[in-house]
């Protein structure tokens, strides 16, 4: 198969986790979201790879997983505590300063 | 020798033994200053895990200055060993370029981050609770605001130490973000400084839920915009088959020729190139606080505790323009007819964007955040310029800015009431009658921010717009002056208001400081000073380390 049409299945991926970031209300989802843009970076990353014969690719990819996961931490924190201070994950809750 | 291997090497010679993979050749000496304050983030760490609570605090305080004044030092070493002029060169496997922009900006962050310290130490400003000097953050961050679990950890005098390591890896995060040389250290670095900064801005000890939600923006729009980043380095790697800065700017140049027809589809697709270039783009001007990518700022600069804000404010900024320039300069260059219109957009709506709606605010905090988005698109100006004058002054304007943030938010955190920072406007009606010297202080930033002779902020602004007019970007300078008159006229608003009107029966009083903010502020002023009445040795630095190492 033309490793091509995998780059396509990444922008599409990469697409529908930004759409579901500027659609989606709770902090959770929205978080899922930017990790799945994240995955669709590392597929990018690793069909390039193999489309240019270096390994470049794939060693990045190794970096974001990693990235990815110390985002999940910090970013899992935040939220869990946004959550218990105020039973609700909805960013359109958080709203105590709007101009 | 057995007779088989006699037979044998009749028809055979011994090949040579396969080569051995070069390890890698790393400069400790010239990543120095990162690794002290890295190093030094770690031992923090470990203190938070060994020491008793009551002894975290000195101790963490004295690792932290000490460490950023080590590094300060290495950063001046190997600026007067030729570092950032004849010898600069790339370092750690072509990872990191050690060159003069680069040690300028580390030399600035980590004087910016040495003086945050000092604000973020500050124990005198909050009356005493049962008992306990407390600072301006959260007890303890994990317990729910106003809880019990809270009550318990002020009532036992706990405090989050942890802030002092948190800022050493954002630090370590900032130095290496600037003089990233491939694509993968500047992710890298960018999660590195961004990571420990959605935790510090959760961790006010007063407006809590004000705090987590101020974390929970920037957390998101943060992630969502280094995913952008991320997806735009993948298409750069894509276009260039590499992602050292040096090897994309070659394949731009047209100097790889050597295109195999199998790569003809994506080395070397200008499609590729532009979109990937302006997702990298999109990442680095949303950190810089770029209009449109400024949603974020106004809360943040208004959630996150005061001291982490004036941090975040001034080396957040230094860091960024640093890799921006950097990626317009050495990675992008060949394509300068490209992002230069898209460039002038930007510039323009953030001048005129961050100046118009500052007018509108009511709460200090807010107003310095759009006062910073104005000046994000000052600084831009100086980089469309795209001469060796454009990189100087924008050195310099960086430099005299972050001291400028720095002391103002720190005059910020002295103006309280019972609930802690009274940060609305009407509340600082009458502030000079009450506190001359605070009030007089502050005036002296917002000058300096309005551009005003004799500060840094003139020098800085004419640096930057003489570079401008001369790299032929001259409309650009005039939209800058109008915004800047603009944004003097709501400067000039503040320090009226200071001054010139009564003071209320119940407005804020002013704390008076331990010698940590004091020393801060004083550190601000000196700086704001010094770099407007005599700018030309400072001018003169810039533009000795305005050369970027390819």
């Amino acid at each position: 198969m033309n490793p091509v049409n995998y780059l396509y299945l990444a922008a599409l991926l990469f697409t529908i986790g930004a759409a579901g970031v500027v659609i989606r209300r709770n902090a959770i989802v929205l978080f899922m979201c930017v990790e799945l843009m994240l995955n669709a970076c590392n597929l990018a990353f690793v069909t390039f790879s193999r489309l240019h014969g270096n390994l470049d690719g794939q060693i990045i990819a190794f970096f974001t997983m990693v990235v990815a996961a110390a985002e999940v931490v910090v970013g899992l924190a935040i939220i869990v505590s946004v959550f218990r201070s105020r039973h609700s994950a909805s960013v359109d809750d958080a709203s105590l300063m709007k101009l | 020798m057995t007779h088989a291997a006699t037979v044998h090497s009749l028809w055979t010679t011994a090949a040579a033994a396969p080569d051995k993979i070069p390890s890698p050749d790393i400069e400790y000496g010239q990543l120095s200053p990162t690794l002290i304050v890295l190093g030094a983030a770690i031992v923090g760490v470990l203190i938070e895990a060994l020491l008793p609570r009551r002894q975290r605090y000195v101790a963490q305080v004295f690792v932290s200055v000490v460490a950023l004044a080590a590094a300060f030092a290495a950063v001046i070493g190997l600026a007067a060993g030729d570092y950032g002029t004849s010898k600069a060169h790339v370092a750690a496997m072509g990872a990191i370029a050690v060159d003069g922009p680069a040690l300028f900006l580390q030399g600035t962050i980590l004087l910016v981050a040495l003086v945050a310290v000092f604000t973020f130490a500050e124990r005198r400003l909050d009356p005493l609770v049962h008992g306990n000097r407390v600072d301006s953050f959260a007890a303890q961050a994990a317990a729910v605001p106003g809880g019990d679990a809270e009550k318990a950890a002020v009532k036992a005098g706990f405090t989050t130490t942890e802030v002092f390591p948190l800022v050493l890896f954002a630090v370590g995060g900032m130095l290496v973000f600037p003089s990233a040389n491939d694509l993968l250290t500047l992710f890298v670095a960018l999660e590195v400084f961004s990571l420990p900064l959605y935790v510090l801005c959760a961790l006010a000890r007063r407006h809590r839920a004000l705090s987590q939600e101020a974390a929970v923006k920037y957390f998101l729009l943060g992630a969502f915009s280094s995913a952008f980043l991320l997806f735009g380095i993948a298409l750069l790697y894509g276009y260039a088959g590499t992602v050292t800065y040096s090897g994309i700017a070659d394949v731009v140049d047209g100097q790889v020729r050597n295109v195999t027809p199998a790569l003809a589809g994506t080395m070397g697709n200008d499609a590729l190139l532009l979109i990937g270039g302006a997702m990298v783009l999109m990442g680095l001007l949303f950190k810089i606080g770029a209009v449109p990518f400024h949603m974020w700022t106004p809360d943040v600069y208004q959630g996150a505790p005061t001291p982490v804000t004036g941090f975040m404010a001034a080396a957040t900024k230094v860091a960024a323009f640093g890799a921006l320039l950097r990626l317009l300069y050495v990675v992008l260059p060949g394509l300068r007819w490209d992002w230069r219109p898209v460039m002038w957009g930007v510039a323009i709506v953030t001048m005129l964007g961050g100046a118009i709606v500052a007018v509108t605010q009511t709460d200090v905090k807010r107003l310095l955040a759009y006062s910073s988005i104005a000046h994000a698109g000052f600084i831009l100006a100086g980089v469309i310029a795209t001469t060796p004058d454009g990189v100087s002054s924008v050195l310099f304007y960086l430099a005299a800015y972050s001291f400028v943030t720095l002391g103002a938010f720190a005059v910020v955190t002295l103006v309280r009431d019972a609930g802690g920072e009274a940060t609305h406007l009407s509340k600082w009606a009458g502030l000079g009658r009450r506190s001359p010297l605070v009030a007089a202080v502050f005036a002296v930033f917002l000058l300096a921010f309005a551009g005003i002779p004799l500060t840094s902020g003139f020098a800085g602004k004419f640096a930057v717009f003489k570079a401008a007019a001369d790299g032929g970007a001259g409309a650009l300078v005039v939209i800058g002056v109008i915004s800047s008159a603009i944004a003097a006229f709501f400067y000039i608003r503040v320090i009226v208001l200071m001054f010139f009107s009564e003071p209320r029966t119940d407005g804020p009083s002013v704390a008076v400081p331990s010698p940590l903010t004091s020393s801060a502020i004083a550190i601000g002023v000196a700086v704001t000073l010094v770099l407007g009445v005599a700018p030309q040795y400072f001018l003169d630095l810039a533009s000795q380390a305005g050369v970027f190492v390819r």
